[in-house]
């Protein structure tokens, strides 16, 4: 009797411990780590568009030219701000590839819209410019670290629950899927660019 | 066949080893880190004085590196990797600040931690750098430029006086406290607890009703009473419980054990009290602003 007992404890220990091996809290804890992973990165494009009408005050003196490229980063802002992913629908691949594309079409246009302002020197020395810049530059920086952060936050996640002992649990009781990774697609960026040196 | 196995554990070896190899950072020797040594040693000296007075006054952190290779990366890249790499700034606080070097790039960043974005602005570091740290570099003058900067940015980091009192009684009381409670391990009496109320008691009550069981067993009238009590049911049932009960503890357990620990690592800085100096477990998220000569 005792001896069945205190067997029975032993056992109830082991399965204790087999089921805290097998994912039951490290699955959720990966997955929680990632979905605050993401909120970051949201955070810091949201900081991304939060700036540009500012540029729009910047761009007063421009050209034509300026006022166009500025007209485009504006609109894909618009848009960019219509996709988001909610943290519970970050398995979708083609829905991070629908972010990644807005994001990136904002993110090419505010390039060019900076680099072509640098042909205007009463611009360039503007200190309100200059603020705006590093604040643009730092933006970028964030959101490159955040990205990275994210997609290690996902590496570490989907190699949980497709690895042993972690996977058991994974499957069985919490039905994970695996997380997407955030890839910047810059559109076009797979062609390499003509240079057309014949014109001016 | 033996060769060939050897050759394998190399390969497994470089498999392992790579990743480890991939960045390399200069050894947190202090709070000025002169890596590319471009400092002399009396500016030096002064300036470890200026970043410890800083982090007495306002508990934030601030250390001056110059490193002879960014090893290929951006200054932004790198500078974040290294905060995070020597983890300065307070734990939960993450009120660091780094102003970076690279004299053999000819760049320089300040790397801002979470925790003072705010006050340190990408755009207020960027002014820093452009008016305080660059003309002098531009001249040749590096140790004037890395003492402007970090004056700059230390008058920046400087708390008002009131709230530099306020740091300075909450300190005195924290390591006050520190010494009271001798690391009492507050953790492990709940757990204790815990371990007491939910095995040592029930299996003490088991044992007792088992004896009673038995005699009843024994009595005329042969009656099996399905008492009150929750230890009679058949064993499987009683060992699911018993998982339950050993998750719920452990979880209590870990709560506790963290709590403890974030509580004791607000000051695991301790780089005012002579010694070594650490960094206080902050984190970086590439805040800040850099710029080059």
């Amino acid at each position: 009797m005792n001896f069945a007992k205190s067997a029975r404890a032993v056992f109830a220990g082991l399965v204790a411990l087999s089921l805290a091996a097998c994912g039951i809290n490290s699955v959720p804890a990966a997955e929680e780590e990632a979905k605050a992973k993401w909120a970051d990165v949201e955070a810091q494009f949201q900081r991304r568009a939060n700036l540009i009408p500012n540029l729009a005050e910047v761009a007063k003196g421009a050209a034509e030219n300026e006022q166009t490229i500025l007209r485009e980063v504006t609109e894909a802002r618009a848009k960019a701000t219509s996709v988001q992913i909610s943290a519970d629908n970050l398995g979708d691949a083609e829905a991070m590839e629908n972010f990644a594309a807005a994001q990136g079409q904002i993110g090419a246009g505010l390039g060019r819209l900076l680099a072509s302002f640098e042909a205007y020197p009463d611009i360039k020395s503007n200190q309100n410019f200059l603020a705006l810049q590093s604040q643009l530059e730092g933006t970028e920086n964030r959101i490159a670290v955040a990205i990275r952060d994210y997609n290690e936050a996902v590496r570490a996640y989907n190699t949980t629950i497709r690895t042993f002992p972690d996977t058991i649990g994974a499957n069985i009781i919490h039905g994970a899927e695996p997380i997407t990774p955030y890839s910047a697609v810059t559109p076009g960026a797979e062609e390499a660019p003509t240079l057309d040196l014949t014109s001016s | 066949m033996l060769s060939r196995l050897l050759l394998i554990l190399a390969a497994a070896g470089a498999l392992i080893a790579s990743p480890l190899a991939a960045q390399s950072f200069p050894a947190l020797s202090g709070r000025v880190v002169d890596q590319a040594d471009i400092l002399p040693a009396n500016v030096e000296a002064q300036l470890t004085a200026e970043l410890a007075a800083l982090e007495t006054q306002s508990n934030r952190q601030l250390v001056v590196a110059t490193v002879n290779s960014l090893e290929g990366y951006d200054i932004a890249d790198y500078g974040y990797r290294l905060g995070r790499e020597w983890a300065i700034g307070q734990e939960g606080e993450d009120n660091g600040a780094i102003l970076l070097v690279a004299p053999n790039e000819r760049r320089v960043r300040i790397e801002v931690g979470y925790g003072l974005e705010g006050y340190l602005t990408d755009a207020l570091s960027s002014l820093i750098i452009q008016n305080a740290i660059l003309p002098r570099f531009r001249e040749g003058d590096m140790p004037g430029g890395v003492v402007a900067g970090a004056q700059a940015i230390t008058s920046q980091l400087q708390l008002p006086p009131e709230e530099a009192a306020k740091i300075a009684s909450q300190a005195g009381q924290q390591r006050r406290s520190d010494q009271t409670d001798g690391g009492f391990p507050i953790g492990a009496l709940i757990w204790l607890i815990f371990m007491f109320l939910f095995f040592v008691l029930p299996i003490v009550r088991g044992r007792s009703r088992r004896r009673k069981y038995r005699k009843r067993k024994k009595g005329p009238w042969g009656k099996r009473d399905d008492d009150d009590d929750w230890d009679d049911d058949d064993g499987w049932g009683r060992t699911a419980r018993d998982i339950i009960l050993w998750e719920v503890g452990s979880a209590v357990f870990r709560g506790a054990l963290n709590s403890g620990g974030s509580s004791g690592g607000g000051w695991g800085g301790g780089g005012g009290f002579g010694g070594g100096f650490s960094g206080g477990g902050g984190s970086f998220g590439g805040g800040g602003a850099s710029g080059g000569w």
